[in-house]
């Protein structure tokens, strides 16, 4: 396991630090980006109830946002 | 009776969402044209009668002038079913007080000590309103405010995003503070204080709050024209009290004999620090192929109670057709244990100063699977629905089991069903 995670976060630098390196999209070649199914969180209201499911049933939580507040799930 | 008209409804929501945020005026109540409406049902229940949730939550949203919205979201959850109470399985039956002190539950012999009065009610309300100060930098500010029984959460977040790089990169820094208040009837146990016997009163505390500071860092980055990807850096401080007040410990006969390795008859209120510090790396990154779009997560967790943990996320959204899509998603999930989990104490041991046998601070993995069908109808307007299900498992048979323990699974795995529905449309 942890080597897959090592070789997924290192991928993951690469990406994104390649990214850098790319010519700058022009605002009118965003037609796909700019697809609700292209959004970092297309479906608010899912990713809010799974977080509230897995911040009920594990340790981990956060990563996404700030401000969500507590319950007593957990 | 007469009907309201759907545009006097849709303007009493303008301004219930106006006047609980503070930011709008009469004027600008007049240019919402459009209201989003978002709503879902989520049904979860677990196998062997343990949790089950029905959670409706509704998301208004309105766009007060150029990418300037507010929202207002409603929860309502309901929880039933029982909950594990942190003892362990025995070879006889175990009678348990409860939390309150009102009453007792008895659990039979093999079976995992559960506490079936496990029942409570949520509701909760955050505002939002992300306001545009030039052309490439906005803020958001929200609040939140969750009630529960023995639960008072106030939270409230602030986001400050700025694009460069001819908008192709956007820096976002996050803070979000919550405060929380804890009060179950009559108080929180004492930690480590023994459980009264059946019917008696527990000794009690007064109530107890916790305090969470929340900072984030974040990178948004267009990587092409069908590439975006984000990379974010968060900790999290919080203060206060953090133990469960319905977790009990099983003190072990460790005594060579008949009930060698089984619950002695001593059950202890546990303890958790009163501070944690959590610190997470995430990273995301969706692609849009000829017609299908991917999307993955990864998130690395830490934190200061030894638990380390990594997710890993992948939905695949299937273009069916113009309007229907079909989107397989698969999750997994493991954590190491936190340092003062137990699966129990034994009774000639000294008492340490933290313990918890709370199932969610062990060690182990959770997978989940499922399908979602969608179909947009137009604009903001799509109906869907989802399947899944999400398996728990960790160590049931721990090399550190003595005698009669060995014989039960001291972690019993964990299966359950998740369903959603969802409608979205504009009003």
């Amino acid at each position: 396991m942890p080597l897959i995670v090592k070789s997924i976060f290192l991928f993951s630098l690469l990406v994104f630090f390649s990214g850098c390196e790319m010519q700058p999209v022009k605002p009118w070649q965003r037609g796909t980006l700019a697809k609700p199914e292209m959004q970092l969180v297309p479906d608010e209201l899912e990713n809010f109830l799974d977080e509230h499911i897995y911040f009920s049933k594990e340790a981990a939580t956060g990563g996404q946002g700030v401000g969500g507040g507590g319950c007593g799930c957990n | 009776m007469k009907k309201p008209s759907s545009k006097s409804v849709r303007d009493s929501l303008t301004l219930a969402c106006c006047t609980l945020l503070h930011t709008a005026t009469d004027a600008q109540a007049e240019l919402m044209e459009d209201i989003d409406i978002d709503t879902a049902v989520l049904y979860y229940s677990e196998s062997d009668g343990r949790v089950s949730l029905i959670e409706p939550v509704v998301k208004i949203t309105s766009e007060l002038g150029e990418d300037e919205f507010v929202s207002l979201q409603l929860v309502f959850d309901t929880l039933t079913g029982a909950s594990p109470n942190g003892a362990q399985a025995s070879n006889i039956a175990q009678t348990f007080t409860s939390p309150s002190g009102k009453r007792e539950y008895t659990t039979p012999a093999g079976e995992l000590p559960l506490d079936d009065f496990f029942r409570d009610s949520r509701l909760a309300v955050t505002g939002s309103y992300e306001k545009p100060i030039d052309r490439l930098t906005k803020n958001t500010w929200t609040g939140t405010f969750s009630k529960e029984f023995d639960w008072l959460s106030l939270g409230a977040g602030y986001t400050y995003a700025k694009d460069f790089n001819q908008r192709n990169t956007t820096l976002t820094l996050g803070a979000g503070l919550a405060l929380d208040t804890i009060n179950p009837i009559g108080g929180t146990p004492i930690p480590l204080s023994a459980m009264a016997p059946p019917s008696s009163p527990q000794p009690k505390e007064t109530d107890e709050s916790r305090n969470t500071v929340d900072l984030m860092v974040g990178v948004t980055q267009v990587l092409s024209r069908k590439t975006i990807t984000q990379f974010n850096f968060g900790v999290s401080q919080s203060d206060g009290y953090h133990s469960d007040p319905f977790k009990i410990v099983s003190l072990i006969d460790d005594n060579l004999g008949p009930s060698y390795g089984q619950p002695n008859g001593t059950y202890l209120h546990e303890s958790r620090p009163d501070s944690r510090q959590r610190t997470t790396l995430y990273w995301k990154i969706a692609h849009h192929l000829t017609e299908d779009v991917i999307n993955f997560a990864y998130r690395y967790y830490t934190d200061d109670w030894g638990v380390d943990a990594h997710t890993l996320d992948l939905k695949y959204r299937f273009r069916l057709t113009a309007r229907d899509y079909l989107q397989p998603h698969i999750r997994y999930y493991s954590q190491t244990a936190a340092d003062f989990y137990r699966h129990s104490l034994l009774a000639s041991e000294a008492l340490p100063e933290y313990v918890s046998t709370d199932l969610r601070l062990g060690e182990f993995d959770t997978l989940t699977y499922g399908i979602k069908y969608g179909r947009v109808l137009g604009k903001n307007n799509e109906i869907s629905g989802r399947v899944e299900f999400m398996q728990q498992t960790g160590e049931s048979n721990p090399a550190d089991a003595i005698g009669e323990q060995q014989n039960h699974d001291l972690y019993p795995d964990l299966d359950a069903i998740i369903l959603q529905f969802s409608y979205s449309f504009i009003w």
